[in-house]
């Protein structure tokens, strides 16, 4: 039998949906229903992983590293362990050292092995140098004081170019971490490096007409999720482990920590309450494994939160990436070749390291037109708290570099941006032509675009910004002020929806007496709305209400497997099991119904609650139920599904932004935005509009104030909600944004993804418009006041 | 040491520690509704009113607010009489994750007892003291001018 992955027709059978539904004809999916759990959340009720507090539990604390890079060369906890109330205190030799990746991703793992949970050496200030179990926080503290160490200091490396310097430290210089071979290369302080290339470089660059260079430079950010890294973990009844965490990757965190903690999988339950917020800094085992650690040597419930200090210091990150662009044009204005260099820091630990500058490649190069590409990467380790996920994971460096690059472009042909853009964008049946190289760690799938409603965006957007306003030079004035210049800038986005051939998700339904139904799935609702927008798919095929749907997600124990929260999969790939599940429910409903009204089951629909015969007969879902569970053929109507897909399903975007930049101060205020999504099918566009508000939120900080800086000794010098600037409400601009639905048929319903693609766009928009408003070209974000006065200054 | 808490209009009588914060005493007490997002003051969502007046219950001992009236989210509704502006936040689809809804819905109550019909910019200039991560503040801010404006 041949791989169903090499035979067109299986891949296709196993990621379509074919719903036959019109938009017209759904009842539950393309409305705006309430979300499920949100009255729990406005009545304060307990829902997040601390809001339970088992008797007896001890309070977890980290002693962190004051040096970026240092060996322990003695480290006492005498004094620590004999303070009264002190239960347990950890350092590097009460570990059994199996190195892991803190990175929750499928297996294999693209991630290099190379943490412990706790180490002899620490490699950025913030790394964990001993763990403290005790009565109270404030007792663990007082222990974590008590705790002398002797450190053996070592050159550390902060900046990103300096870790390849022939005479640079090894970060890892450790025997027992692995990674893929020929990506890891810890003696070179290489966590990935990897390149790909496709058509012909050589003869690409001599059909251009010119050829142009760029290099930009994006920082390291944090995720700022307003509730931090917590986990509650104890060992239950039968002597398993259970972890209350607050993760976006509940199975990852099982499968991980089992060789870690030594124990096996099946003695681990991770449960996933309500999460505060996660954006990919929880698609990661930041403190699950020492908590866990603490309850397996104390026997006893512990719990372990960040303070908001220690997310910044010894949580996740965005990478910092500087990005160089090669591009060339032929005359007619069409891009003939295109290399994407990329060197970007994993900071101490490869977390995502391979997989997020990959997907810089995969989004930044996917975006025009163009058979001869090349993509190079190089991420380093330096002495800098841990890069790892975080929403848009490496798109938003990408498209970052590559939307200002193509203004850069426009600008030197003389063309419109938004023309420019047009002449090049992908277009239906175009296959991506390096998505078999870049499959996140193993062999992607090069299949053909098959929905983009990216000229519709556009179209519209234009016309909502009021783009004709760029020619004309009175308006890039604004009266009595002379000394501010209007400006309007665009962005072009697109994004993946899950990874194909590597996510799945399983769920699982039954229906109830009242015809209510229990859909339970591994997915994880970090905040996203994906607990009722699964809801909604399974009641639209269900013919009920998304409120007769009872959602539970996600526990190891209860829940069937799913990969979790992140590459904007859940909509598109969890949700492709909860319609799978509906549908063979749906089959064992009417095969009742068929007994029930005497009528094949052919003729019947479920609508409104009802199974409904062509000839009109009808018998309540109700009725089905208990006919089903307490009179003829007792059955409990029930089933369970999973579902991947090989499928390319893009969604894709425009941000428009409109700026006004005081030339005397370099202060950018951002006026107005305007975001345009095709997320085919929205299955809420509540949802939709709640992503694309928080997304744009998060890109604006990215493009203007957000930034992690570094003392060169590697301590953070900003790390709060004072000097790390978070946008308030009071200092967001107006909004405009719409939904162009180019449905697809790999999408539940033609659904494509939507979380992730907000995130990609405000920052280029805003540089290329302050480019409009000033001339000035800055390459670097964020766009601060002191950096947009020097780059005017320079200018002149 | 014993103090005297008016916690939703009940008086409590609360053994607290000498630095512990009002919000660890919450939290401790059972009013979980109150979030923990920083130490500083600088996010919010750990707000609640004090005699009416938003606080940030991160940097206020519980020993100060002895004797004071308390109100936390628990205390404004239930789900049998949600206070019209929990409807309004969940009718207009205002909560995401949801962790510092509590915060901006107190915030949002000492803002209409005070001001009823506020203008867009007033409803922002008493937002801006919560920091929120995943709505950029656009639903939230239309869930309470909605309310004001008698739409909720």
């Amino acid at each position: 039998m041949s791989h169903p992955y090499n035979d067109p027709d299986q891949m296709l059978k196993m990621s379509e949906h074919p719903d036959g539904l019109s938009p017209e004809e759904m009842r539950v999916v393309g409305k705006r229903v309430p979300r499920l759990d949100a009255m729990k959340l406005v009545l304060g009720k307990p829902a997040y992983t601390d809001d339970f507090t088992p008797p007896g539990v001890l309070h977890g604390k980290i002693l962190h590293s004051p040096h970026a890079h240092a060996r322990i060369k003695r480290i006492d906890v005498s004094k620590a362990r004999a303070l009264p109330g002190v239960r347990a205190v950890l350092t590097w030799q009460d570990i059994t050292p199996v190195r892991f990746t803190t990175a929750g991703q499928s297996h294999p793992l693209p991630s290099p092995l190379d943490t412990l949970v706790l180490d002899s050496k620490v490699r950025f200030v913030g790394d964990r140098v001993a763990a403290v179990a005790a009565d109270t926080p404030e007792i663990a503290e007082q222990a974590l004081v008590l705790i002398e160490v002797e450190y053996e200091l070592l050159p550390p490396i902060i900046e990103i170019e300096d870790a390849l310097k022939p005479d640079a430290p090894i970060i890892h210089d450790e025997k027992d971490c692995t990674g893929f071979k020929g990506v890891f290369q810890p003696r070179r302080n290489l966590a990935a490096h990897f390149s790909a290339e496709a058509g012909d470089l050589e003869k690409g660059y001599a059909e251009a007409y010119r050829v142009f260079e760029g290099e930009y430079r994006v920082p390291q950010v944090q995720h700022v999720a307003l509730e931090p890294h917590v986990c509650l973990t104890w060992l239950d009844e039968d002597n398993r482990l259970v972890i209350r965490s607050s993760t976006q990757v509940p199975f990852h965190v099982r499968r991980i920590l089992a060789p870690v903690l030594n124990i096996p999988d099946k003695r681990i339950r991770v449960i996933k309450p309500r999460i505060g917020g996660g954006f990919g800094g929880k698609q990661e085992i930041v403190i699950e494994d020492i908590c866990a650690y603490l309850t397996l040597i104390t026997n006893r419930p512990v719990r372990m939160e960040y303070s908001r200090e220690e997310e910044f210091i010894a949580a996740r990150s965005r990478h910092p990436q500087i990005l160089h662009f090669k591009t060339g044009v032929r005359r007619d204005g069409t891009i003939s070749a295109m290399t994407l260099s990329l060197f970007a820091t994993t900071g101490a630990y490869g977390g995502h390291s391979l997989t997020v500058q990959g997907n810089t490649g995969s989004k930044a190069l996917a975006l025009y037109r163009c058979p001869n590409l090349r993509f190079e990467m190089d991420v380093v380790y330096t002495n800098r708290p841990p890069a790892g996920a975080m929403r848009g994971y490496g798109a938003p460096q990408g498209l970052f570099a590559l939307e200002v690059h193509m203004d850069e472009i426009a600008a030197e042909l003389g063309m419109d941006p938004v023309e420019f853009r047009r002449k090049n964008w992908v277009q239906v049946g175009d296959v991506f032509a390096l998505a078999e190289a870049l499959g996140e760690g193993r062999k992607g799938f090069p299949n053909p675009l098959r929905s983009t409603g990216l000229a519709e965006c556009v179209a519209e957007g234009t016309r909502r910004i009021g783009w004709e306003r760029r020619c004309d030079p009175n308006w890039h004035i604004v009266p009595g002020k002379p000394h501010v210049r209007r400006g309007l800038g665009m962005a072009a986005l697109i994004h993946g929806s899950g990874i194909p051939g590597i996510d799945m998700g399983g769920a699982y339904l039954k229906m109830n007496d009242d015809a209510s139904f229990n859909l339970m799935f591994g997915a994880t609702d970090l905040g996203t709305g994906a607990d009722t927008v699964l809801a909604q798919i399974a009641a639209e095929v269900l013919g009920c209400r998304a409120e007769d749907v009872i959602v539970y997600a996600a526990d190891t124990d209860l829940t069937p497997f799913d990969k979790g929260a992140y590459a904007s999969s859940t909509t598109f790939v969890s949700g492709g099991a909860v319609k799978k599940a509906a549908e063979k429910v749906a089959v064992m409903i009417k095969n009742v119904a068929s007994r029930m009204l005497e009528t094949p089951p052919e003729t019947l629909r479920l609508e409104d609650g009802c199974v409904i015969s062509t000839n009109g007969e009808s018998v309540t879902l109700r009725e089905v139920a208990l006919e089903s569970l307490h009179v003829v053929d007792q059955h409990q109507i029930q089933a369970a599904e999973s579902h991947m897909s090989l499928m390319y399903a893009p969604p894709f975007a425009v941000q428009f932004a409109e700026v006004e930049v005081d030339t005397q101060t370099g202060e950018v205020r951002v006026k107005r935005l305007v975001f345009g999504i095709d997320c085919g099918q929205p299955i809420n566009p509540d949802g939709v509009e709640g992503q694309i508000d928080g997304g744009m939120s998060m890109s604006l900080g990215y493009g203007l104030s957000e930034e992690m800086l570094f003392s060169e000794d590697g301590r953070l010098l900003n790390g709060n909600l004072r000097d790390y600037h978070v946008f308030r409400s009071d200092e967001m601009p107006a909004i405009e944004r719409f939904i162009v639905p180019a449905r697809d048929p790999s999408g539940p319903f033609g659904a494509k993804a939507a979380a992730e693609i907000p995130t990609d766009g405000v920052a280029p928009a805003i540089i290329n418009a302050i480019y409009d408003a000033t001339g000035v070209r800055l390459r670097q974000i964020p766009a601060t006041p002191e950096r947009v006065w020097s780059a005017l200054k320079e200018k002149g | 040491m014993d103090i005297l808490l008016i916690i939703n209009g009940e008086e409590r009588q609360v053994a607290v520690q000498v630095g512990e914060t009002l919000l660890e005493a919450l939290r401790r007490l059972g009013y979980v509704g109150v979030k923990h997002g920083c130490e500083d003051g600088s996010c919010g969502v750990c707000a609640v009113l004090l005699d009416g007046q938003v606080i940030h219950a991160c940097i206020l001992l519980a020993v100060q607010a002895e004797g004071h009236a308390i109100t936390t989210i628990e205390g404004i509704g239930t789900y049998d009489q949600p206070h019209p502006l929990q409807t309004s936040f969940v009718k207009t689809g205002a909560v995401q994750c949801g962790y510092c809804t509590p915060a901006m819905i107190l915030t949002a109550k000492a803002l209409l007892d005070e001001n009823p019909h506020p203008t867009e910019a007033e409803v922002r200039e008493a937002l801006s003291g919560v920091l929120c991560r995943c709505t950029g503040y656009f639903k939230p801010v239309e869930a309470i001018l909605r309310l004001a404006q008698g739409g909720g």
